[in-house]
């Protein structure tokens, strides 16, 4: 392949002129770590209320997490963005007259954080149940003869050593939470993705482009990683968990 | 009979004796084709009338006959008249890469050709020269870009209207707030649901878009251009071969005049899939690119 790589074209000046290749990458990687950052606590919050649903003893809660779950799971993400960004604003008319109105940047920021918090956290909500589910029965009970009312057996008891447990699929979906805002670009929202493909168009240095795209999505999601293996090795508590021959 | 036996038996006895001497070393694309049997042809999904899908999902269009004109010297040239043509579908953003990795041998499409892409691509004769425009509903009354001050615009992602229209933003001094699209369909859904006030994009692919609405009387497209671009099939860099048999078949069609012929059948005839007339009428620069075949990017 004969390819003619031209590194230099990072600090190449964009077309509109009066800025470089690499602040626009940059201001993509902002994009993408804004966008990463608040959806993931949607999805850590929503995730752990659903989840935690769907193991009480209530049989409207329970359905209620079963329908969350089964409805932000399976929707292809691209179609999630898709329909939060073009189609339900056509049906809420102050919600899209807010849309026409407002900057266009926070339209589709919100748009993203929605659809992908949503999305992951009824992802986080399966673990979070098979967290608390994973627990022995006798937890449960010991928090009851305690006296303890059913919230405070999951305050105190169950939702600690449940998040304990689950903190390893937990870095899985922070680290696809990041990658998946990629799919952002498709509502015209300027993150690292985009911002790689445009530079990629209009110098024609594609592999460059994503190149340095591709780094930096590794630095962040091994960034992510590496917090919460720290997380976890700072709230582990001995001999709750085996440790994996450690 | 006998004769004829002979004959055949000469004749072939020659093709075997002037072949090597006659077809020079093949080299890149030329060769690529020979030793797999098979040329690859990136077309786009959207592009009317240049190169998108009909209803059977097959890819038609202007630049698509253009290609097979190319395709039917490839044939010639390589006497390989049972040559597999494979269609691949491209978008604005991967067309580049996946010519460059040898995905696809030729784009056909409505790539504009500009001196920057030609550091990293070749270009085939210009076919066709747009003008950077905008379309708004009738209904709006907006009738010039400055007008557009103030309103959000869309715009197709990786095309050269969004630098361009940054540009003129700062040169008219006017503010817009831009939304992008990922293709051209969706940047017209924009404006269909009044999520913004204009599109901004080459001409005849507006128009294009405009005739596929229900009802087009609804729109208008600006004959203000933010400027004029040509449109030409993207081939490999340095691949003199392929490019010299390009610029032949295409320059073949311009010369004998068939091009008005394809040309009409596309931009003032009914086309699918609904049957629309886009009445685009052959311009100047058009006309111009035709009379003198040339490869020449814009700024």
């Amino acid at each position: 392949m004969n390819y003619h790589w031209n590194w230099g074209v990072f600090f190449q000046e964009t077309p509109e002129g009066g800025t470089f290749y690499w602040e626009i990458l940059l201001s993509g990687l902002g994009w993408t770590l804004a966008v990463s950052v608040v959806a993931w606590l949607i999805a850590m919050i929503a995730g752990s209320v659903i989840g935690t649903m769907r193991t009480t003893q209530s049989h409207w809660l329970t359905a209620i997490g079963h329908c969350w779950v089964e409805l932000f799971r399976n929707i292809p993400l691209l179609v999630q963005m898709f329909l939060w960004y073009f189609v339900i604003p056509e049906f809420v008319p102050p919600l899209k007259r807010w849309m026409v109105s407002t900057e266009p940047v926070y339209a589709q920021f919100i748009s993203a954080v929605l659809c992908l918090g949503l999305f992951t956290s009824a992802r986080i909500a399966e673990q979070v149940r098979a967290g608390i589910q994973s627990l022995p029965r006798g937890q449960h009970l010991a928090g009851m003869a305690l006296g303890l009312t059913p919230l405070q057996t999951y305050r105190h008891i169950l939702l600690p050593e449940a998040f304990r447990i689950i903190i390893p699929p937990l870095t899985s979906e922070t680290m696809n939470l990041i990658k998946n805002s990629s799919i952002a670009l498709t509502i015209g929202l300027a993150e690292l993705t985009f911002r790689a493909r445009e530079l990629g168009e209009y110098t024609f240095s594609f592999f460059e482009a994503f190149t340095a795209a591709t780094l930096v999505y590794i630095i962040i999601a091994m960034s992510a990683n590496r917090v919460m293996a720290r997380v976890e090795r700072r709230v582990a508590v001995p001999g709750l968990i085996a440790m994996g021959g450690k | 009979m006998f004769r004829f036996k002979h004959l055949v038996a000469a004749a072939a006895a020659a093709s075997l004796l002037t072949a090597p001497a006659q077809a020079q070393e093949l080299t890149g694309t030329l060769k690529k084709i020979k030793d797999t049997g098979s040329i690859t042809i990136g077309h786009r999904e959207a592009s009317i009338p240049f190169s998108y899908l009909d209803d059977k999902q097959q890819p038609v269009g202007y630049a698509m006959d253009l290609c097979m004109k190319v395709v039917d010297a490839v044939k010639a040239e390589l006497k390989m008249p049972n040559l597999k043509v494979a269609l691949q579908p491209v978008t604005s953003a991967n067309r580049i890469p996946l010519l460059q990795n040898g995905t696809i041998d030729i784009e056909c499409g409505s790539t504009t050709n500009s001196v920057e892409r030609q550091k990293q691509v070749a270009f085939g004769p210009t076919y066709f020269v747009i003008n950077v425009s905008a379309v708004v509903k009738k209904a709006s009354g907006i009738k010039t870009m400055t007008e557009l001050n103030g309103k959000a615009i869309s715009t197709t992602s990786g095309t050269t209207a969004v630098p361009l229209l940054k540009k003129y933003e700062k040169t008219a001094n006017i503010d817009v707030k831009e939304i992008y699209g990922k293709d051209h369909a969706e940047s017209m859904q924009l404006l269909t649901t009044d999520r913004v006030s204009a599109f901004v994009m080459d001409d005849i692919l507006l128009a294009g878009q405009v005739a596929n609405q229900p009802n087009p009387g609804d729109y208008v497209i600006f004959s203000e251009s933010l400027r004029t671009e040509p449109y030409g099939m993207m081939l490999r860099r340095e691949d003199p071969q392929f490019k010299a048999l390009v610029d032949r078949a295409v320059g073949a069609v311009y010369k004998s005049g068939e091009i008005e012929k394809i040309f009409s059948k596309w931009f003032a005839s009914a086309i699918p899939p609904r049957g629309v007339n886009l009445n685009f009428q052959i311009t100047p620069a058009i006309r111009e690119a035709f009379k003198n075949p040339n490869d020449r990017g814009v700024q």
